[in-house]
């Protein structure tokens, strides 16, 4: 069996609210699978239902061949859960933690403990190991949540927005920790609110809202749909702005947006940056602006819905 | 120890009772690192021996070393119903910190949480009578009865522990964060205390409040604990204890593991 996560028609209600419509899913062994969406959308209950600690209303799922509701024990011993919801206990040391999963998996002591040490030290905990964990920085807390998810040597791991919340340093060491463990053959799923993290980490991309998949594909196939790099371009001289004009939406196939002295356009191939800089220096056009900007999840989702992302906030502003 | 294990159908009893105890460690280990709690169930019951033995106790009873024969079984039992807070606030942290969430996630009986909770309760409770009956020895308690009464004493307090837990662990579960589950448990649990004859005898009170402090179940647990530790009658007042545990768990154990099971 290939795909280790399939998922058909998960429906889930919690009183008048319906938090999933229906949603299908499949993951590849082996392979990064980012939900995207916004807060609310789903993400958090699809993962619940995956792990087995919530059960659908209707619809199925197996992981890696076992159903979820009736063989929830076999599921438990393939997975592992890092996230929003499941943490370690902020009285415990680190080591205390990560010992704590092992026995409950059966390890005998040394063991469980050898298996702590190694896991410290493949997330740069050592140092930490003997401090509870209530002492940790955000970043710290996050690199143990995970190592007490990887214990039990999980072959799928699930990631509920791992870096919610952290500076933009402890995030790209997040990363580089998930590509580390995708790279060792781990099949992940990953739930994110950052168009950017699913672009960077995962194979396949899933866009969720309001409790249905509005979207799916590959990072360069989602972004070929939704146009998801903005192209920007500002001349020193003004009289430069039509030849600018001209050469973007030659480059880009689109016509692009004036804006004062600023031109740009949507791109799906950020191959185009290096082509129309080497355009402009041909021509001899100075710019003080040249840059590939990241659509954010508002735009894809302006793209993909018609409809900018409906906040819970977004409501009392009417 | 690196290899993958193969994938199995179901957790036996045996690997259930040690995920228990793993998990009861886990709750002993984290007095170590916050020994505040240490000192709830230690120094507090300690001065309450000392308050109503030195500063209550002559007038009560006539005589400091009198009221202490009288009062300590009964300091024993509040105390116990106060330790039982515990599980209830243990279960709430681990309900809004997310380590329950991790706990179900991990292939392991699916009672384990609850129960290693309890029994490490059970570890603190025993800790606790050793300690007051330790104090109470050195101020000059005496055994009235023996060994056989001592044992048959503490089991019947862990007993009523154990029922009375499930009452906490709804608490637990209900309450919104752990400092509602301690207002709520010390609310509750003042009045259940000492409207009894913990600290007083039952006859020197108005004759309404008599039936109120007669049919307190820590009333009738506090006179059997004294029949068992300095002598007078049992029978009656440990059955009466007997059937309120049995009664308190029956309603208390379902409607708790419902309200669980709709929580999570």
């Amino acid at each position: 069996m290939s795909d280790v996560i399939q998922a058909e028609g998960l429906v889930k209600r919690f009183g008048e609210t319906t938090a999933l419509a229906g949603v299908d899913l499949s993951v590849r062994n082996g392979t990064v699978l980012g939900l995207l969406g916004p807060n609310g959308a789903g993400k958090t209950t699809i993962v619940r239902i995956l792990a087995t600690l919530l059960q659908p209303d209707s619809g199925r799922a197996t992981i890696g061949g076992y159903d979820i509701m009736t063989q929830a024990h076999q599921v438990r011993q393939l997975i592992g859960l890092t996230g929003q919801f499941a943490s370690v206990d902020e009285n415990l040391t680190g080591l205390e933690n990560l010992v704590f999963v092992g026995r409950l998996l059966g390890m005998p002591k040394a063991d469980a403990k050898a298996r702590a040490r190694e896991l410290l030290g493949s997330f740069k905990l050592d140092d930490a190991g003997e401090r509870a964990a209530k002492t940790y920085s955000g970043g710290m807390r996050r690199r143990l949540d995970l190592a007490a998810s990887l214990v039990g040597r999980p072959r799928l791991l699930y990631l509920d927005e791992p870096t919610t919340g952290l500076d933009p340093r402890a995030r790209m060491e997040a990363w580089e920790l998930i590509r580390g463990m995708v790279s060792g053959g781990m099949t992940v799923l990953l739930t994110t609110q950052y168009l950017d993290e699913a672009d960077a980490l995962a194979d396949d991309i899933v866009v969720i809202d309001h409790g249905r998949v509005i979207a799916m594909g590959t990072p360069d196939e989602l972004k070929a749909k939704t146009a998801a790099q903005t192209l920007a371009v500002r001349p020193v001289d003004p009289v430069h702005v039509p030849t600018v004009v001209a050469a973007l939406s030659e480059l880009a196939r689109v016509e692009p947006e004036v804006d004062g002295q600023l031109v740009s356009a949507p791109v799906a191939d950020p191959g185009v940056l290096p082509l129309l800089y080497q355009r402009l220096a041909q021509d001899g056009i100075e710019v003080t602006e040249l840059g590939l900007r990241s659509a954010s999840l508002n735009e894809v989702f302006l793209s993909l819905t018609g409809q900018p992302i409906e906040e819970e906030s977004d409501d009392d502003r009417q | 120890m690196t290899t993958v294990n193969e994938v199995r159908p179901r957790v036996g009893p045996w690997e259930g009772l040690q995920q228990t105890l793993t998990i009861a460690w886990r709750t002993l280990v984290q007095i170590r690192h916050n020994p505040f709690e240490l000192g709830d169930f230690s120094f507090q019951p300690i001065m309450f021996v000392l308050l109503f033995t030195y500063v209550f106790g002559g007038a009560i009873e006539g005589s400091t070393s009198g009221y202490l024969r009288f009062a300590l079984p009964g300091i024993i039992v509040m105390n116990m119903i106060f330790v039982t807070m515990y599980v209830g606030m243990g279960l709430n942290t681990d309900l809004t910190k997310g380590v329950f969430d991790r706990l179900r996630s991990l292939p392991i009986a699916r009672w384990a949480p609850l129960a290693g909770r309890i029994a490490a309760d059970l570890l603190k409770q025993a800790w606790s009578i050793a300690l007051l009956l330790g104090v109470g020895y050195l101020l000059g308690f005496r055994l009235g009865t023996g060994i056989v009464g001592l044992a048959v004493a503490t089991v019947l307090i862990l007993f009523f522990a154990l029922a009375f837990s499930w009452i906490s662990v709804l608490v637990g579960v209900t309450a919104r964060d752990p400092e509602k589950v301690q207002i709520l448990g010390y609310t509750a649990l003042f009045p259940i205390t000492f409207v009894s004859n913990v600290f007083v005898r039952t006859d020197t009170m108005p004759g309404w409040l008599q039936a109120v402090v007669k049919a307190n179940p820590v009333s009738q647990l506090s006179d059997a604990v004294r029949g068992l530790l300095i002598g007078g009658p049992v029978a009656q007042p440990a059955l009466y204890s007997i059937l309120w545990a049995i009664g308190i768990m029956a309603v208390f154990a379902p409607l708790s593991l419902y309200r669980l099971k709709k929580r999570v």
